[in-house]
């Protein structure tokens, strides 16, 4: 469903020249839950905005879901990721002025659902990651790992085709950052596809697949299992 | 949103005194008639006029002179028994016609008659505070009364023109024009009030006196004509001058008020760049994203809008009170103002959410 042809995103022009992405190609199916791993640097938000339609290919396709996404306009992007994508980011990202629920409601709303059917939506999505009791609170009264569980359900409010996850546990200590964790990979068991982005091995073994990144290019693609998927040869550094 | 707030209140305040001001002088004027042309002639030797003169004017005129009558002017203290009238009652020699120009209605009596003004009589028609003071609640038709050592006797009185108190245009007694001329030292008469049959022939009325008193003093330098009604629009040009004049500068400081609200409209949306690279993310189109920052705009702009409406109306009475003129806020005056302060926070918050809903969301995402 996720189809990446010889991408390139690069930044800068002549000396300052940073090829963030260097002829990236990858297929991720339906049901899948890979991990996208690599030093700093490496190129795995980069890959992760493009995949999420935040930001667009300097050249190279992109096809989700039988459409070429890697050229089309600003508010057909907006309609995308509204429809197909659930973003779960390393801060959160969750508005402050408005209540949990507001926050939740958000993708339902530009979905153009009504009040009811997004109310009823979004309670759902915060039963689910179990946090429906503070429905009414504002993102500042909640904790780091109960914000981020509120980010998950505004993921999976609007029932997206694939969720994507930036580092998702980087701001948590390592006891809630294994909950939400486990959230995922409870998704995953449900069907969802997932597509999850770390710099720490001990979480990328949690995924299927781990794909990994150096300098903008795909050294690993193969299950998690594999030794090579963990310690690559010329890494050192982050390992669990 | 204080700038706003100022700025209408401003507005609000200058126009509604500017409509008091116009308001309270056209009164004024109204009460002093605005019917009426003032003559005043400096009569030398053979090139004079007399009432005589004038009378026949405004039957030659009649189409649109309606009246005519002299008026000799005194002030002066009215006294009857032991009491007296403080030396400010205005003491009028005039023509039967007084009280018909000037629109003046009786309580009790009559008014001059030409048999009066015929035989010198000694009568005359008081007005309320004269009657209160020498009188009381007694009738004062009948009664006697002394002016400069002659005894008059009151024939009628008349109904309250101001507000009855000393110094006021109640504060007075007409008697017979030609016994004000003999009682007086020069004898002459000096001023003359005519009446026109239509307030609108009032220019043209001045044409015709004034032709007729060039024919007899053949320069213009011993005479005037005055009309009220015309001083009234010369009065009025001025205070539609003066009333733009400050709506200007009200609105310099509506315009302060709007970049006020420009800055708060930046300062926000660039604040909340990253608010909006959120919503983008989550599907917002710039559409979207657009109108909420242009409602949020406008309802500041409105809320400033709406204070600035309330202070503007509540000060503008005390204000007036202060110069004794009734404040008149204009509705039409009011709607306008604050359509320019909504027009102005529209305006200025589509400016920068419009820029900012062009962001890629992950620029917008990046910003902090
Ligand atoms: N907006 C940008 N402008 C210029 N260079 C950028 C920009 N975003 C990322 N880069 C560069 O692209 C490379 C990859 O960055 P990124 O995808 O953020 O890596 P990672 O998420 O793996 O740490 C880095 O060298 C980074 O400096
Ligand atoms: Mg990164």
């Amino acid at each position: 469903m996720i189809e990446l042809r010889n991408l390139y995103k690069i930044y800068g022009s002549g000396e300052n020249e940073v090829r963030a992405l260097d002829g990236i190609n990858l297929t991720i199916n339906k049901g899948e839950f890979v991990a996208i791993v690599g030093q700093s640097g490496s190129g795995k938000s980069t890959c992760m905005n493009i995949i999420g339609c935040l930001d667009v290919p300097t050249s190279g396709q992109y096809i989700l879901e039988g459409i070429d996404v890697s050229t089309m306009h600003d508010d057909r992007l907006s309609e995308i990721r509204n429809k197909k994508l659930g973003f779960i980011f390393q801060q959160y990202n969750l508005i402050q002025g408005i209540s949990i629920l507001e926050n939740v409601e958000l993708p339902l709303l530009y979905a153009g659902l009504s009040k009811a059917e997004r109310k009823e939506k979004a309670m759902k999505a915060l039963a689910r990651v179990g946090i429906q009791a503070k429905a009414k609170n504002f993102p500042s009264q909640l904790s780091g790992g109960q914000q981020q569980r509120v980010s998950i359900a505004r993921a999976l409010a609007g029932n997206p085709s694939v969720i994507l996850a930036d580092e998702p546990t980087g701001a948590l200590d390592s006891k809630t950052g294994k909950e939400v964790l486990r959230f995922l990979q409870e998704l995953h068991s449900e069907g969802n596809t997932i597509v999850l982005i770390t710099h720490d091995n001990s979480i990328a073994r949690k995924a299927k697949r781990i794909v990994r990144l150096s300098d903008g290019k795909i050294i690993y693609d193969g299950p998690s299992d594999d030794p090579n998927a963990v310690v690559s040869a010329d890494e050192s550094g982050v390992n669990g | 949103m204080l700038g706003i707030i100022i700025g209408i209140a401003a507005v609000i305040i200058i126009t509604s005194l500017g409509n008091g001001l116009q308001s309270y002088m056209t009164d004024a004027f109204d009460s002093m008639g605005t019917n009426l042309i003032t003559v005043n002639v400096s009569n030398r030797g053979t090139r004079s006029v007399n009432p005589d003169d004038m009378f026949e004017l405004a039957t030659d005129n009649s189409d649109v002179l309606e009246a005519v009558s002299p008026s000799v002017t005194h002030t002066g203290e009215v006294t009857c028994g032991s009491t007296t009238t403080d030396n400010t009652t205005s003491i009028t020699g005039v023509s039967e016609y007084y009280n018909v120009m000037k629109g003046y209605d009786l309580t009790d009596g009559r008014f001059l008659s030409y048999m009066d003004i015929e035989g010198r009589h000694k009568v005359c028609v008081i007005g309320t505070y004269v009657a209160n003071t020498l009188f009381g609640n007694k009738s004062a038709v009948g009664q006697t009364l002394k002016i400069g050592g002659n005894t008059f006797t009151v024939i009628g009185t008349l109904a309250e023109i101001g507000d009855s108190s000393e110094s006021s245009s109640d504060d007075c007694v007409y008697i017979p024009y030609s016994t004000a001329q003999k009682l007086s030292r020069s004898g002459r008469i000096t001023s003359y009030t005519f009446s026109v049959t239509d307030q609108h022939k009032a220019d043209q009325a001045k044409t015709v006196i004034e032709n007729a008193l060039y024919e007899i003093f053949k320069s213009d330098d011993y005479y005037t004509v005055i009309s009220l009604s015309e001083m009234l629009d010369i009065i009025n040009t001025m205070m539609d001058m003066v009333i733009t004049v400050l709506s200007a500068i009200a609105a310099i400081s509506l315009a302060v008020g709007g970049v006020g609200i420009m800055n708060i409209m930046l300062v926000s949306v660039t604040e909340r760049t990253r608010e909006i690279g959120i919503r983008k993310s989550l599907g917002a189109k710039r559409r979207n994203i657009l109108t909420q920052f242009v409602i949020e705009a406008m309802t500041i702009s409105a809320l400033g809008g709406i204070l600035g409406m309330i202070t503007g109306v509540m000060i503008s009475y005390p204000v007036g009170n202060l110069f004794d003129i009734t404040a008149v806020p204009k509705a039409s005056t009011i709607a306008l103002a604050f359509s320019i302060s909504v027009a102005i926070g529209v305006l200025f918050g589509y400016l920068p959410a419009s820029r900012a809903s062009k962001l890629n969301p992950i620029d917008a995402l990046r910003h902090d």
